[in-house]
């Protein structure tokens, strides 16, 4: 069972890497196209900018790899920046265009008095859709958070489980096999790790 | 809404524990990452690496430690100790680091906290600050070198400035109340949090349970870090968080 971690310069992906293997799964940190499509299942790190990491995206030709892997029903799995980059657009700093693997826009957190910019520490995750495959079974308990913008969901449907910060804030989504995690899961003690195993079970279960 | 935090803080000599550690139940105490494990079981929400080592050997030798821990332990963490160049920055948090602690070398040349934040983002970068009470100013002042040397520099100034420059957190230690065990700096740390928009760390005299809360509440802080009573077992993390849960602080 092999996991392909996406490298397309955009942070630091030893920690999910690791947290992969502790899971009992081989990982791959990797920008090769045919190793990606040939994994049991994707996941798309980031750290950074949106501008920035799409440019490294399409520089690198990940953007074209990561919507086939989708389109092949392979999990996809984006993490902060990651999730992010699977919506239509975001406002980070002008206007850019996502993956557009699922509707919906990426905003910058309005200032509220109390409510700090960048959203960072933990928080607790408030689960709307608890029978999703990535859910089950868990208890809903806090994750570890670090971001300015986040991503407004389109579709209601899409959205698994929000977290709290003056207003719901889109905290896990998923459509059919691609999913998002706003938060690091693999930073988030063992409620992380069960979600990223909920994730990586996935693929045991399509194969 | 944000749960206050639980630190205990690491100070590692090449790339050994070297402060008060007394664990019946690991195999090498003085290693850290080991360590940090545990702390990582018994439900720490951050830990913080202080690099003690004055040779450069020492330095590499936490590249390694950082390495090991990065892939240890699931919560995040930060180093400090020694850094004073973006390049030092780059190194620690490709090895896996959260975030980088900068002190005397921030204080020497502010721009570093500028240029940290630039590039690896503000949520990276914690300054770390050590702050004493002077009588004759009615306020407190920053000192650095491990709290050796005092720099003339007002620490409300300075935890302004730093935020200014783009820090995403400050790491308060009271040098009044280090090592007392009769509590946190509640005044110091109220003013510098009604101060600053970004979290504070509140550092120094932990000694009880009731500290922690006194310092989640009167003193504002939003997370609480200490270093011998965690290693000493003289608290547990899971019941000083158990206790601050009962008391109605948000707590993971």
């Amino acid at each position: 069972m092999a996991v392909a971690i996406v490298d397309y310069g955009m942070g630091n992906l030893h920690s999910v890497s690791k947290a992969v293997e502790r899971l009992g799964y081989t990982s791959l940190v990797t920008a090769d196209a045919a190793a990606i499509l040939a994994a049991d299942s994707v996941i798309l790190p980031g750290v950074g900018a949106f501008g920035d990491a799409m440019e490294h995206l399409r520089e690198s030709g990940m953007d074209v790899v990561v919507r086939a892997a989708a389109e092949a029903g392979q999990p996809v799995l984006g993490i902060c920046l990651g999730m992010q980059l699977l919506f239509s657009s975001s406002e980070e700093h002008g206007e850019h265009k996502g993956l557009e693997l699922l509707p919906g826009s990426v905003v910058r957190f309005a200032p509220r008095d109390g409510y700090k910019v960048p959203h960072m520490g933990w928080n607790k995750l408030s689960f709307l859709q608890p029978e999703s495959p990535l859910l089950k079974g868990l208890t809903e308990g806090h994750v570890y958070f670090v971001h300015s913008y986040h991503a407004l969901a389109a579709a209601d449907s899409d959205l698994l489980a929000v977290t709290d910060y003056g207003h719901p804030v889109t905290a896990v989504v998923g459509r059919g096999n691609v999913y998002g995690m706003q938060f690091h899961p693999e930073k988030s003690g063992e409620l992380g790790i069960q979600l990223l195993g909920n994730f990586l079970q996935l693929q045991a279960q399509q194969a | 809404m944000l749960a206050k935090r639980i630190i205990p803080c690491l100070d590692v000599k090449d790339g050994r524990v070297v402060k008060g550690v007394n664990f019946v139940n690991l195999r090498d105490a003085g290693d850290p990452v080991e360590l940090a494990a545990l702390y990582d079981r018994e439900g720490a929400d951050e830990l913080v690496f202080l690099d003690i080592s004055a040779s450069v050997e020492g330095r590499a030798t936490m590249i390694e430690v950082v390495r090991q821990t990065a892939g240890e332990i699931a919560i995040p963490f930060t180093v400090g100790g020694g850094i004073s160049t973006p390049e030092d920055m780059k190194r620690i948090l490709r090895a896996g680091a959260d975030k980088i602690g900068i002190n005397t070398a921030a204080v020497n040349n502010p721009q570093l906290i500028l240029e940290g934040a630039r590039h690896f983002g503000s949520q990276c970068i914690v300054l770390a600050m050590d702050a004493k009470y002077n009588e004759a100013w009615g306020e407190w002042e920053v000192y650095t070198h491990g709290g050796r040397k005092p720099t003339g520099i007002r620490a409300l100034t300075w935890a302004k400035e730093a935020e200014r420059l783009g820090a995403g957190e400050i790491l308060l230690t009271s040098m009044d109340a280090d090592g007392t065990k009769d509590g946190f700096d509640l005044k110091l740390t109220a003013a510098v949090c009604d101060l600053l928009s970004i979290p504070v760390i509140a550092s120094g005299g932990a000694g009880r349970i009731e500290h922690f809360y006194d310092v989640f509440t009167e003193g504002k802080a939003d997370a609480g870090l200490a270093a011998t009573i965690f290693h000493y077992k003289e608290i547990a993390i899971h019941d000083l968080k158990a206790d601050l849960k009962q008391r109605g602080v948000e707590i993971r």
